[in-house]
């Protein structure tokens, strides 16, 4: 959500809309209070100031949000740590479309610090697994995480295509 | 005979091959450098039709590039004649293939000599390298078949031995893993890390990412030209059991 705000302040409802455009689908499974609720927490945390519109009722909805200076170093952090293996697909796609949206870093150089991560994994992995005896439980472990890093490694490379093709068709 | 200051088996020197002119000219590779050290495994990835494959030709000496060196072991060949190149790629260059290329009339251990043979050495020595080979290769009990009674992974180490059998600098192979399914791909990378540890140096084209993670170094190319290096070797990213969820 922080990264939503790094290009521009929003109000509550453009942020809304702007998370819903990253997400898709996946994004109107999220409802409107739980975006405050965060919002309050991070207003709290000193990461984000809101600030009334003149004219307008006082609801969270019409407050304009915007990031402090903590907020911004959080954003910066964010978009090059790499978090896998806990396998959060939204959190690293709403990164790509942050970095790509308020021009913070280059998509593609986050796919490729990824990649190089997940390379090592695998690599960590598949040595496991060649020491494995034939056919042991052990094997089928392993093979099973090799399916998936190399699963998530073809999710990389289709994020690649399309980052490198100019990003976001929105 | 020219000889580079470099220890590395392989060089490439600012690489070029097009094909076609005027607005169809394609740059499959395109002012490529590369050095690749004695005993390392390299790998090159990249979406297919980015010019691994003609990188490999390029190197092997299979293809003539537009521009640029290639060197191997000290030696230019981009400029040889037909006949040094054919005697270069004869002794110093081993060639495994995705669709492994075996004589579909030989035996394995037929095929595995016949490049010892036309290298020109008497047909017992010929038979006992190849021998060897399908030993180290696990294939002994195998070496009268014919490759149709062979799994693919099995026709690909018998390749792989035929690869080796004249002991050449280098073994390139292209896509080697394309056409296995995921217990033969386990055994030729098993394969290919007893090379590595004897020595050979090896370079790989692929989009396997599982050969990808066992080399050295990893070079990926777009459009023909180099995009990114990582070395994987050494940096070990962490524990296994965070890796299947045991831990944090």
């Amino acid at each position: 959500m922080l990264a939503m705000l790094a290009k521009q302040r929003a109000h509550g409802y453009q942020l809304r809309a702007r998370l819903g455009q990253a997400l898709g689908a996946l994004g109107d499974e999220m409802n409107a209070g739980q975006i405050y609720v965060t919002l309050g927490r991070l207003e709290k945390a000193g990461l984000v100031v809101s600030q009334h519109s003149a004219g307008l009722p006082d609801r969270p909805d019409r407050k304009l949000y915007g990031l402090t200076a903590a907020g911004h170093q959080r954003v910066s952090e964010w978009l090059t740590e790499v978090s896998w293996p806990k396998p959060d697909l939204v959190e690293f796609h709403l990164k790509l479309v942050a970095a790509a949206a308020a021009r913070l870093a280059d998509p593609v150089a986050i796919v490729d610090i990824q990649r190089r991560e997940l390379l090592r994994r695998l690599r960590d992995a598949q040595r496991a697994a060649m020491a494995e005896p034939d056919h042991s439980d052990g094997a089928l472990l392993l093979e099973g995480v090799v399916l998936r890093l190399q699963a998530d490694l073809r999710w990389l490379e289709a994020c690649e295509r399309k980052w490198i093709r100019g990003g976001s068709a929105s | 005979m020219s000889v580079t200051k470099h220890t590395s088996v392989f060089r490439a020197v600012q690489l070029r091959k097009e094909y076609g002119k005027g607005e169809g000219l394609v740059r499959a590779v395109d002012d490529f450098n590369l050095d690749v050290a004695a005993g390392e495994t390299l790998a090159v990835t990249g979406p297919s039709g980015c010019g691994k494959s003609t990188l490999l030709h390029l190197l092997g000496g299979l293809d003539r590039p537009t521009g640029g060196e290639v060197w191997l072991g000290g030696r230019r060949i981009d400029q040889m004649s037909e006949r040094a190149l054919a005697r270069m790629r004869r002794y110093s260059v081993g060639f495994v293939f995705q669709a492994f290329h075996l004589m579909d009339e030989l035996t394995a251990v037929e095929n595995v000599e016949l490049p010892v043979l036309l290298a020109g050495r008497s047909p017992r020595a010929a038979r006992r390298r190849a021998s060897e080979l399908l030993e180290q290769i696990g294939l002994a009990d195998r070496a009268r078949h014919l490759p149709s009674a062979l799994s693919g992974g099995q026709r690909q180490r018998v390749a792989i031995a035929r690869a080796l059998s004249n002991e050449p600098l280098v073994v390139l192979a292209d896509e080697p893993t394309g056409n296995l399914d995921s217990s033969a791909t386990m055994d030729v990378l098993r394969l290919f890390d007893n090379l590595h540890s004897v020595g050979q140096t090896l370079v790989v084209a692929t989009h396997d990412p599982r050969i990808a993670a066992t080399a050295d170094r990893m070079i990926s190319m777009r459009d023909g030209a180099f995009v990114d290096e990582t070395r994987l070797a050494g940096g070990t990213s962490g524990r296994l059991a965070a890796l299947v969820g045991l831990e944090g």
